[in-house]
């Protein structure tokens, strides 16, 4: 299928649920870009994974109940974050541990509860792996309305962030909040992968939060870039994989997470100061690779 | 006037008291080293004084003030690993960093706060180097960073944990040089160190710490043996006494 039939079944009005799904995916992509520069850079993934997993209970309760998914979704996410924020504090047991607690204990809760609702194997089957067929009208407003509540408050409290990520002992000397303001940025988080979990589904929403950010990483020496890049990479990404799995017939959050990917690695290689053949072109004839590539170790020395 | 005075604290960490009864004070102008053994609750009183750990006893004044949860008129510079050196940032950004709590929530840097990182840059030397990914300097170039990062502040006392570890002698002299001249600029600067020799030439005053300050002078007034001896817990026959002999 060539772009120009994408773009035709694009304004046909019998297959009205793609532009939707299209604009989902681009919405969730740059919100996820954006956010997912601080879970990067901080090096808590894990508490995006966690976060991921955790929402399952919450969309599935708003199943059974026939409630609103993300309102759902949000509420069961946040109690999650909320409650490894705090157990987190317990000096004796690691963040990763407490987290390990309890997205299991989530995600469990999930497929318990989604168990009493009937017919579930393919309700199951759309929350872990996404959809882009039956994304009601009133979502388009939802996601939208969230996504710029996300990006309001990432822009209200950058310079916050950027200081409890790089010091935080010294951010606390300064007065900042670090407990609460890391509740917001797990907050932040939940949000972001709330709204995207609809298309992308459940367990690969990780790689909208991570993949993005982490390319963009490679490409740039520069916070504000890098924010700039990250959603242009998750967006574009979104737009190529929902028309190379609507030409193929792929599984839709499959293909998308499968062309981030192909950026990263591409990105890799070719990056213009730290990519692989740029540092291969540098290096003089007769003189060993550094693997740092920079003039010293991250410890220092 | 001290800038920093520290009276009877006592601190308790994890329910064991870490510090007992210490007392000290710096003066503006000079410069004063903190030694003791590991353990001895070197960190911990940065810790205390910095705020982040709250005494049992005692209290900390600063510049005849009590402090409170915000403290403008301490900078600290904490160990270097304790910065994530990985993140993509310019060095004028990070220094920036160090008016967050100033400026407060909500508010961006104005010309004053772009005045004071341009201030502090230049009094560590850094000014070319004010566009570069902190990730590409050398240990020296960092250590001054984070110093640059607390003069943003304009604070009138310093606090450094360990400045010297991990860097070269070329580079500690420099640096050495550059807080003592920042003593005599009128701040008060107080810093840990496991560099005796260094802290013996290069500080005006010296405060022996464990669990409380077993003494504290000029290197001259503390050429007694037996401080030393109770202080690190070494006995008669430790490098360390020929050291101070032939300081």
């Amino acid at each position: 299928m060539s772009p120009l039939d994408f773009l035709t079944d694009l304004v046909n009005p019998d297959l009205a649920f793609l532009p939707k799904a299209l604009l989902v995916a681009v919405m969730s992509s740059i919100v996820c870009g954006v956010v997912g520069c601080y879970v990067v850079l901080r090096g808590m993934a894990f508490i995006g994974d966690a976060v991921a997993h955790a929402v399952f209970p919450g969309l599935a309760v708003a199943f059974v109940v026939s409630g609103n998914l993300i309102l759902g979704g949000t509420l069961a996410g946040v109690a999650t974050a909320v409650l490894v924020a705090v157990f987190a504090q317990n000096r004796r047991l690691r963040e990763d541990s407490v987290i390990g607690v309890f997205f299991v204990a989530a995600f469990a809760l999930g497929i318990v509860i989604i168990s009493r609702a009937p017919g579930y194997a393919g309700s199951l089957q759309q929350f872990l792996f996404g959809s882009i067929t039956g994304i009601p009208d009133e979502d388009l407003y939802v996601v939208g309305g969230a996504g710029v509540l996300v990006l309001g408050v990432v822009f209200l409290l950058h310079k916050e962030f950027v200081a409890i990520t790089l010091d935080r002992e010294m951010a606390r000397a300064m007065g900042l909040r670090v407990f609460w303001l890391d509740i917001v940025l797990y907050v932040l988080v939940t949000l972001a992968v709330v709204i995207s979990v609809q298309t992308i589904g459940n367990i690969l929403v990780l790689a909208l939060l991570v993949t993005p950010a982490a390319t963009a990483r490679l490409l740039t020496d520069r916070l504000a870039v890098m924010m700039l890049l990250a959603p242009v990479i998750g967006g574009l990404s979104a737009l190529v994989g929902l028309y190379v799995s609507w030409s193929w017939d792929f599984p839709t959050g499959g293909t998308i997470v499968l062309v981030l990917t192909a950026a990263f690695l591409t990105a890799w290689v070719l990056a213009p100061r730290h990519g692989l053949l740029a540092r291969r072109l540098r290096r003089p004839p007769g003189i060993p690779a550094d693997p740092a590539g920079t003039v010293v170790s991250p410890t220092g020395s | 006037m001290s800038a920093l005075g520290v009276n009877d604290l006592t601190v308790d960490l994890g329910g064991r008291t870490v510090l007992t009864d210490v007392h000290l004070t710096v003066d503006k102008g000079e410069l004063v080293g903190l030694v003791g053994p590991n353990g001895a609750g070197k960190t911990t009183l940065l810790r205390t004084l910095m705020g982040l750990l709250r005494p049992r006893a005692g209290h900390v004044v600063v510049d005849d003030e009590p402090v409170r949860r915000r403290r403008t008129g301490l900078g600290y510079v904490p160990q270097r690993h304790e910065f994530a050196w990985d993140f993509p940032i310019s060095v004028e950004n990070v220094v920036m960093t160090g008016r967050t709590g100033k400026l407060g929530l909500f508010r961006r840097p104005g010309v004053a706060d772009w005045q004071a990182v341009a201030e502090a840059l230049d009094r560590v030397r850094m000014t070319e180097l004010r566009t570069r990914p902190v990730g590409e300097l050398s240990g020296g170039q960092r250590q001054r960073v984070l110093l640059a990062r607390a003069l943003a502040l304009q604070p009138s006392v310093l606090l450094l944990d360990e400045p010297f570890t991990g860097l070269d002698m070329p580079t500690q002299e420099l640096l050495s040089d550059l807080l003592l001249s920042l003593a005599r600029e009128a701040h008060a600067v107080l810093m840990t160190t496991h560099d005796l020799p260094a802290a013996l030439y290069t500080c005006d005053r010296l405060a022996l710490l464990n669990r409380t300050i077993v003494a504290a002078g000029t290197p001259d007034q503390l050429r007694d043996e037996r401080l030393w001896m109770d202080t690190f817990g070494v006995g008669a026959h430790n490098p360390l006494l020929k050291i101070l002999k032939a300081g």
